[in-house]
């Protein structure tokens, strides 16, 4: 695999805009379609295929396999720390409206602001763990040889 | 939907039934194929398969009635009238994730079940652990920790 | 309830049930460090209990509680609706994972390999949030995401389980798993797609109006079919046996003192307030064949319970047949009925889990889970053995302990309907408990000791089971919070959501 040419070149080029159009996904998902699911495959989907084309080892060396089984974990805390914080500033859980710019009288925020970066937040959260998860995924699967 | 258009639709004869609402027909199909596959096969991927093949007709279910004939994405804007219902498609995305989440779980149990017992059969799996079953109550292989 | 300066901790109750563990577990899975994990875990399970406790005391107070889930208000957003049932509940489930979560770190030590205790923890945290998200949710899609996050994390659990044939039992609970909860998705589509709303409260007000569609039929029995499935109904309880077998100790006696009982609470929930008694009767009488696999579940399970060899298998069995139980006092469904359903779920999980609690003293002390190889435990670990024997005659339902209280209820329930059958039939099962606890005292007190005792039992593992045998004796004299609150619940439950 490693001496195909073709694929290596290719993999080379596509594997920037994979990621890019995984950031964009990701970032415009709150005026049109996307969202973290969506970008969380996507960008998954590009180091997969760096996997697939220069091998696993290569793979593990650019996203260790550590750190994908801690973004896990780390995207649900950030999705929770969302929750958390517009409880703190006295709404429900996950209210943004509550989220920023505590203005005067006490108790007054920005609601459109707080709708706005609410959302973002919890869908970097989701981005985190869905590539994550589907990292995680493949590198336990393919990690595992068959016992003879 | 009122209870006329409920004894409309009883009176249809079996043909036009089954042709304007074939939505539901595939959903049926898929349903029932996959739970039989669940239940007829004892290859543990094959059960995952027709598990995947079930859980896909929910997802059927609750999308093909979001889809409103004539209407479009649900996003405000002039001269559209009628939307399609995105709630649907919020819940099967959510449901679709839970199934990946379920069937990464079942395959990586097959592994390791692999790993122990040399087979995925459960067929296989089942006489061996009926011999483990009726060993001997002194040899087996309890030992203190 | 308006945006008000800082953190109103007592407005935040229901989400702070759910979310403790959830971070909890989310936090144990980025340290896996063994020890601050339990740490955490005990943190955590230990704050459960007074959040529910209060809870329970604000429903009392003030009547159902309605929180909306970031500020959307119900029916559109997410509520968590809480009233006496689910208070109930609420403290069934966080007691029993406080007393599982302060007996583990030394029993899972025992039993699980060092570098995987992390993520045990972990997984704990996630099914107990699991759990208490079903039984405090409003919403009907809410459910089946709390649904299979317990569940997931419960088939993590089991296949932790030390032996090789724990990854089958697992994965053999994963299919019925799933299948009972796709079922259940079902059922709630059939229901979303005639009344549009998927919040519970919204569609018993929505359901009269559309109550003679058949897919309103199909919808609840889908759904019934779903739980079904999860609460080990008889005959859909196959995969029961196996789980509990294998699993790890800790995770058995709570899964097995818990996730059944949420299950029969969301049918419970599904059954009366959301469909109601009158459409019940009207359009789905169902009480006799419910009847009918009550008293199978009851007599076939505790006859197969006495021919168990492993004892957690055994428990099991009993497990299935005490569900019987409780679906007995649902299917006559009048107020004392329920009544008994309700109050024999907190009395079966406080004895079950005692049981439970016992073997993994047993096992860690011996290694020993084949009944024939406990002789003599009672000469040896004589306090073990007397705090199983209490928790046994509470499962036979001995007058004094918590078991009779509920089944006492079920008998007269029963009594006033005049089925005579299922009061002879809890009359046999009950006999039939005697005979296969019997065996275990039998071979445990009066043989010569074989199983040599290695070490004792640490204080923390004994105490937890003690506190939960002392509970058992309790909960037989003092009624007020085992049968008590369940008299209101029952009363709410008969009386239904749809105005």
């Amino acid at each position: 695999m490693i001496l195909d040419v073709i694929l290596r070149v290719a993999a080379k080029m596509f594997i920037p805009f994979i990621l890019m159009f995984g950031l964009y996904v990701q970032l415009h998902g709150d005026f049109g379609p996307g969202g973290g699911f969506q970008a969380g495959v996507i960008i998954a989907a590009a180091v997969i295929l760096y996997a697939i084309v220069f091998g696993k080892d290569a793979a593990t060396r650019v996203v260790p396999k550590w750190a994908v089984e801690q973004m896990v974990p780390l995207g649900v805390l950030i999705f929770a720390g969302v929750g958390v914080w517009s409880m703190i500033n006295g709404g429900e859980y996950l209210n943004y409206n509550v989220l920023l710019h505590a203005g005067e009288p006490i108790g007054t925020y920005d609601a459109v602001h707080g709708q706005h970066w609410g959302v973002f937040l919890v869908e970097i959260g989701v981005l985190v763990t869905v590539t994550g998860t589907m990292l995680t995924i493949f590198y336990s699967f393919t990690g595992r040889g068959r016992p003879e | 939907m009122s209870q006329d258009v409920v004894t409309e639709l009883a009176d249809r004869p079996l043909l036009e039934a089954i042709a304007t609402s074939y939505n539901y027909w595939i959903t049926i199909f898929l349903m029932v194929s996959g739970l039989y596959i669940v239940v007829a096969r004892s290859n543990m991927i094959k059960s995952l398969v027709g598990l995947g093949i079930f859980q896909t007709s929910v997802y059927l279910l609750y999308l093909s009635p979001g889809k409103i004939l004539g209407g479009t994405a649900p996003i405000l804007t002039d001269g559209a009238q009628i939307y399609s219902n995105p709630l649907p498609h919020v819940l099967i995305l959510t449901a679709i994730v839970v199934g990946v989440a379920t069937l990464a779980l079942g395959l990586a149990l097959t592994v390791r079940v692999h790993e122990a017992y040399g087979t995925i059969e459960e067929d296989e799996i089942t006489l061996i652990v009926d011999r483990e079953d009726y060993a001997e109550a002194g040899e087996d292989a309890e030992t203190t920790p | 309830m308006a945006a008000g300066p800082g953190f109103d901790v007592a407005a935040n109750l229901p989400a702070l049930q759910v979310m403790v563990p959830l971070i909890g577990s989310v936090i144990c899975a980025v340290i896996r460090q063994r020890h601050l994990c339990a740490a955490i875990t005990i943190l955590c399970s230990a704050v459960m209990p007074v959040i529910a406790f209060l809870i329970l005391w604000q429903v009392q107070a003030s009547g159902t509680i309605s929180y909306a889930m970031g500020g959307w208000a119900p029916p559109i957003g997410i509520e968590y609706r809480i009233d006496t049932i689910n208070a109930f509940l609420l403290v069934l489930v966080s007691l029993m994972g406080a007393v599982v979560a302060l007996y583990a770190p030394r029993s899972v030590g025992n039993e699980i390999r060092p570098e995987k205790q992390g993520w045990y923890y972990s997984m704990y945290l996630m099914c107990l949030a699991g759990l208490l998200g079903m039984a405090i949710t409003g919403d009907a899609f809410n459910v089946f995401v709390f649904m299979e996050i317990s569940s997931l994390a419960m088939y993590t659990l089991i296949a932790l389980g030390s032996e090789r044939r724990a990854l089958v039992a697992a994965f053999q609970y994963l299919i019925i798993g799933t299948i009972g909860a796709s079922f259940y998705v079902i059922g709630v589509g059939l229901l979303f797609l005639v009344t549009g709303s998927l919040n519970l409260w919204d569609i018993a007000q929505r359901l009269p109006e559309v109550e003679n569609l058949r897919s309103v039929v199909a919808g609840l029995a889908f759904i019934v079919v779903g739980f079904g499935l999860k609460l080990a109904m008889f005959p859909m309880h196959l995969w029961l046996p196996n789980a509990y077998a294998f699993a790890p100790t800790v995770a058995t006696a709570f899964i097995a003192s818990t996730a059944t009982k949420v299950a029969i609470y969301l049918l419970l929930r599904f059954a009366f307030s959301v469909f109601g008694v009158d459409y019940l009767t009207e359009h789905a009488p169902g009480g006799e064949v419910f009847l009918i696999l009550a008293a199978l579940a009851m007599l076939v399970c505790s006859v197969s319970a006495i021919f168990q060899i492993n004892i957690k298998r055994m428990l099991a069995y009993s497990s299935v047949a005490q569900v019987g139980y409780m679906l007995a006092g649902i299917a006559i469904a009048t107020d004392i009925g329920l009544t008994g359903s309700i109050s024999h779920m907190f009395n079966h999980a406080i004895v079950k889990a005692c049981l439970f609690l016992a073997v993994g003293c047993i096992f860690f002390s011996t290694g020993v889970t084949r009944i024939e190889n406990m002789a003599g435990i009672g000469r040896t670990m004589p306090l073990t053995m007397a705090a199983f024997v209490i928790a046994g005659l509470g499962l036979i339902g001995v007058p004094g302990t918590a078991g009779f209280v509920s089944k006492w209820y079920l008998v007269q329930a029963a009594a006033d309907v005049g089925n005579l059958l299922i009061i002879a039939v809890i009359m046999v099962s009950s006999v039939l408990a005697v005979i296969y606890l019997g065996r275990v005292v039998e071979i445990a007190w009066f043989r010569e000791p074989k199983a040599a005792v290695v070490r004792k039992p640490p204080v923390e593992m004994m105490a937890m089971t003690w506190v939960l045998a002392v509970a058992t004796i309790w909960f037989g004299v003092q009624t007020d919070l085992s049968a008590g609150v369940p008299t209101i619940a029952a009363a709410e439950l008969l009386a239904g959501w749809a105005e």
